[in-house]
């Protein structure tokens, strides 16, 4: 994206040059208005959404390799300080970018890969999200870390603001997962149950952001900063699967912002020389409960009309995408598609996931493998390209959605006499196709 | 012409028109008389909130007491006496 300097931001070494590493400014992704790295989030012409302009310096793949093992190691392609991983953080990311050939098989496809996000700190994505917030909260003069939430970033939130040693205020829907709640409140922040829904919530935070000075809301006012942490994921993929893009991917949709961000990272690796640049192809997933984009997307319009949401996959949620048009214009660029799954299918790709790769995903990983498993079965994704699909949260978190589906094969007496009863020694063979149904 | 009155939530980014107000006053029995009064006490204020073509721009939401106004009529929206209207950004979540 081309970067007009700021007005007033002339001279030779802005303060931001060093604090936000590469980053040199925030411009608006509607009008193109360009503002000094600040604690703006929307343009002040159009309401647009700011995003982080960079002018990168030398990045090489040796120089990221010889990095931690976490998001630091792209802290060249992130807005945020070169000592970045000195400060506390919980140091997210290098997350398991498991080979599927069971599932590919499954599927009727050649190569697969998950990235099993459930590997992060608090077990989802939202962690690499968080710790690129925090420190830019930091940066920015902030001393209190909030969010609204559908509970992944709530998580990740109280679990960063405690290891910073800094106060942190979470939102979530009072009929959030019980799992959730508990792995939210366990860290000993201030954690608001609100009887709403996520986008009530997210109105009340958007009403409160910018009031309170000394508040970050990681994905309110430090927006722009926050949501760059998403890049890493792209980034990540790219380096193991040996520093090349994937040819298609799948990734759920929430706000939009993951997907968005993932394209980005893609295209500033090859710009940057990083990888190779080859035609990829973007696929976005949603619950039919809450499909606003896919709704748009199979309409063909670049909008995305607000819908209330009633799903399983809370953590996708959103009636109301922020960044549902420029997924719109992703997906339609390199050739995907947007699809959604029905709360029945997501149930049904969780067992599937599990049962062919043992990785136990959360809802929105459901939703993402049956979205996959949907464009593969219609033809509209290639079974023989190198695919990539995201699981981006831990099933330990949304028992609720397969704690009527699954269940003891038996319950029987300690005894040989009981086990052969039971009949465990025939079900052998059948174990593998069960899993599959 | 009504006599409604309604508060008006301004934005931070648009408080510079509304010399730093958090919440002003304005009469209109539906939201878009309700932005026209606001346009005239405060110029400027309507371009921002509105598109060229006059609809409500993509990254505004606006809220007539807990009511998104594009789940109701949109700028028809009826604005009740003493009902609160709410310009918010619309560029903030990721859950």
């Amino acid at each position: 994206m081309a970067h007009t300097p700021a007005e007033g931001s002339e001279g030779t070494e802005t303060p931001g040059a060093c604090r936000f590493g590469p980053a040199v400014g925030l411009s608006c992704r509607e009008c193109g208005q360009s503002y000094d790295l600040g604690p703006r989030y929307a343009c002040e012409l159009c309401f647009g959404p700011l995003e982080i302009a960079y002018e990168f310096g030398a990045v090489t793949r040796e120089a990221i390799a010889g990095g931690p093992p976490n998001i630091w190691r792209y802290r060249g392609l992130l807005p945020v300080p070169a000592n970045v991983a000195d400060t506390p953080n919980t140091e997210p990311g290098w997350t398991r970018l498991v080979r599927a050939d069971n599932l590919a098989k499954a599927l009727g496809m050649r190569a697969l890969w998950v990235k099993d996000d459930t590997g992060n700190p608090t077990h989802s994505f939202k962690d690499r999200v968080v710790a690129v917030a925090l420190a830019a909260a930091r940066e920015l003069g902030f001393t209190v870390l909030a969010a609204p939430s559908t509970g992944n970033l709530a998580n990740a939130v109280a679990a960063a603001a405690a290891r910073a040693g800094i106060q942190s205020v979470v939102m979530v829907p009072a009929d959030l997962e019980r799992q959730k709640i508990i792995t939210t409140a366990v860290y000993g922040g201030t954690l608001l149950a609100i009887e709403g829904s996520y986008d009530d919530i997210n109105r009340l935070a958007s009403e409160i952001a910018g009031e309170h000075e000394d508040w970050a809301f990681v994905n309110v006012n430090v927006r722009p900063y926050y949501a760059e942490g998403s890049k890493t994921l792209g980034y990540e993929v790219a380096e193991q699967l040996g520093w090349r893009l994937p040819e298609q991917i799948v990734i759920p949709i929430a706000s939009g912002s993951q997907l968005t961000k993932v394209d980005k990272a893609f295209h500033e690796l090859a710009k940057l020389g990083l990888v190779e640049e080859r035609p990829y192809r973007v696929f976005g997933a949603q619950a039919s409960g809450c499909a606003p984009v896919s709704s748009a997307f199979r309409a063909g319009h670049d909008v995305v009309q607000p819908v209330r949401a009633e799903t399983i996959a809370k953590s996708l949620a959103i009636g109301n995408p922020a960044d549902g048009p420029y997924v719109l214009d992703v997906v339609r660029r390199t050739n995907g598609a947007v699809e959604d799954v029905s709360d029945e299918e997501i149930v049904d790709a969780i067992r599937l996931l599990a049962a062919t790769e043992g990785i136990f995903a959360e809802t929105a990983g459901g939703v993402t493998v049956a979205t996959l498993r949907k464009l593969v079965a219609e033809g509209r994704l290639d079974p023989d390209a190198e695919t990539v699909v995201l699981n981006t949260g831990d099933g330990l978190k949304t028992l609720d959605a397969v704690v009527d589906a699954v269940r003891p094969t038996a319950t029987i007496r300690p005894s040989l006499d009981a086990l052969r009863g039971a009949g465990i020694f025939d079900r052998q063979g059948h174990q593998e196709r069960a899993g599959l149904e | 012409m009504t006599s409604e009155t309604v508060t008006v939530r301004i934005p931070t980014i648009l408080r510079n028109l509304t010399g730093g107000a958090a919440e002003v006053s304005a009469e209109g029995g539906t939201l878009r008389e309700v932005i026209d009064k606001l346009e005239a006490a405060h110029p400027g204020i309507r371009a921002r909130v509105l598109d060229d073509g006059g609809k409500i721009r993509r990254f505004v939401n606006v809220y007539v007491g807990d009511e998104d106004v594009r789940f109701a009529q949109g700028l028809e929206t009826p604005t009740p006496a003493g009902t609160q209207v709410s310009i918010i950004p619309a560029v903030a979540g990721g859950a």
